[in-house]
């Protein structure tokens, strides 16, 4: 194996272009070094992306943010304003494992690790995030919600890399959301994951809705029937049953040991609501 | 190829010849005999193998020793001055915070940098701060005890 550790972005997709072996880009490394122990994969060559600049900062671009995608989630946590324009983004992240994994962890390895249960996933589709990815081809936008095919299947090639994530900027009354269900407090795989971003107009109506679900189907989910049905509305009670049904019919899960098929969809129901509510109150106290 | 790094282990220079895949852990323990730091799961799971980098509390498992180049190390070997213990660890003995001592080290270091950052922190924070550093002597109640205690101590001194 070999392990380079690239200044710039054209040195890393020039290293990642040139190597015919198995490749992989080395972030905060949390989950990388786990499959490289367990013997799921033996890369040939490492391209540790961390010395790159604009890939670790966050600044403030068309009144958003353009985070780079090898920042932790500790360093998400203590931007000073990040958290109050984007809280659901940053509890979303912030979610992965422990204080020890918050100080190496980013939200770029999260997405491209290729998990339908990633726990910043959610949060960035919701939030209408897009990613800037490098390669051969020089760089180019998609949705977060377009990154992940299946599980560890990715629309990013081996010699390419996602560069940083852009939110937008933020109207007057408006928040998002991430809540995850878990068998125990700290430290496990989502059994559902929602993400909620509202934006409210002055009199406390929903005027623009995402809301997007993870660990409910083969890749994090943009349901866009969830967000139909509280638009317009109060987030009154008609309009939390609507969501819920709406969430529980985008779920395509599996069985497995943290939940069946029909419990993580009633699950996928309620957290929705929840989080949705969770957005709903942080929106309006703005 | 072997890769030659050289980086600060509490405050002393040290160098060594590591290969690609090997970890920080694996230096420390391996190349430095810095043993106090412990190997326990080596998939970040376990918080024995805690350590901060440039003050950054991390699993030194999950880090390839070429990245840890020009940085900063922290261990459990800096935490006392020669022979007088950190109050943290003399707070660990006084309330017997500990059994069979393999998941010491890192509760230690984890818990050190939890005080730097927040020296008066609820139980609550405690807890989910030392959520990734697995005891199973089953001893976290007294842990949390000697972290709380050792900070009252430090904020008065």
């Amino acid at each position: 194996m070999r392990y380079e550790a690239p200044e710039t972005l054209d040195a890393a997709v020039e290293l990642l272009s040139s190597e015919s072996g198995v490749k992989k880009v080395l972030a905060g490394g949390t989950d990388l070094l786990v499959q490289m122990k367990t013997d799921l994969i033996h890369p040939d060559l490492v391209v540790d992306i961390k010395g790159i600049g604009e890939m670790r900062q966050i600044t403030q671009e068309n009144g958003g943010y353009r985070i780079g995608a090898a920042v932790t989630g500790a360093e998400l946590e203590e931007h000073p304003t990040l958290s109050k324009d984007w809280p659901g983004v940053v509890e979303g992240a912030n979610l992965i494992g422990s204080t020890q994994i918050q100080g190496r962890a980013t939200m770029g390895g999260n997405l491209c690790n290729g998990s339908p249960a990633a726990d910043s996933v959610p949060g960035l589709i919701a939030a209408g995030a897009t990613v800037t990815v490098a390669g051969p081809k020089g760089k180019r936008e998609m949705p977060v919600e377009d990154v992940m095919v299946g599980p560890r299947k990715l629309a990013i090639g081996a010699d390419e890399f996602v560069v940083s994530f852009f939110l937008p900027a933020r109207a007057a009354h408006a928040a998002d959301a991430y809540e995850r269900f878990i068998p125990r407090t700290e430290m496990d795989i989502a059994v559902v994951g929602a993400g909620v971003n509202l934006t409210l107009d002055d009199s406390g109506k929903i005027t623009d809705a995402r809301v997007a679900l993870g660990a409910v189907a083969p890749r994090p989910l943009l349901v866009k029937d969830a967000a139909a049905a509280i638009i317009g509305t109060t987030l009154d009670d008609e309009a939390l049953k609507k969501l819920d049904a709406a969430a529980q019919a985008a779920c395509q899960p599996i069985n497995d040991k943290r939940g069946t098929v029909e419990y993580r969809t009633k699950v996928a129901g309620v957290l929705a609501r929840r989080t949705a509510q969770t957005a709903y109150d942080r929106a309006r106290n703005k | 190829m072997k890769h030659h790094i050289a980086f600060n282990v509490n405050g002393d220079p040290v160098e060594a010849l590591c290969e690609p895949d090997q970890t920080l852990l694996d230096v420390l323990r391996d190349e430095l005999e810095l043993i106090g730091t412990k190997e326990g799961c080596s998939t970040g799971d376990c918080g024995a193998c805690s350590v901060t980098v440039d003050g950054r509390l991390v699993c030194s498992c999950l880090m390839l020793a070429p990245e840890v180049n020009g940085k900063e190390v922290g261990t459990i070997e800096g935490m006392a001055q020669g022979e007088k213990l950190h109050p943290l660890q003399r707070k660990f003995l006084e309330h017997a915070a500990l059994q069979c001592g393999i998941c010491t080290p890192g509760v230690l270091v984890a818990a050190k940098s939890l005080l730097e950052r927040n020296p008066d922190p609820t139980e609550t924070e405690v807890r989910y701060w030392l959520a990734g550093n697995l005891c199973r002597c089953t001893g976290y109640d007294k842990i949390v005890r000697a972290v709380m205690d050792a900070a009252a101590e430090m904020r008065g001194a």
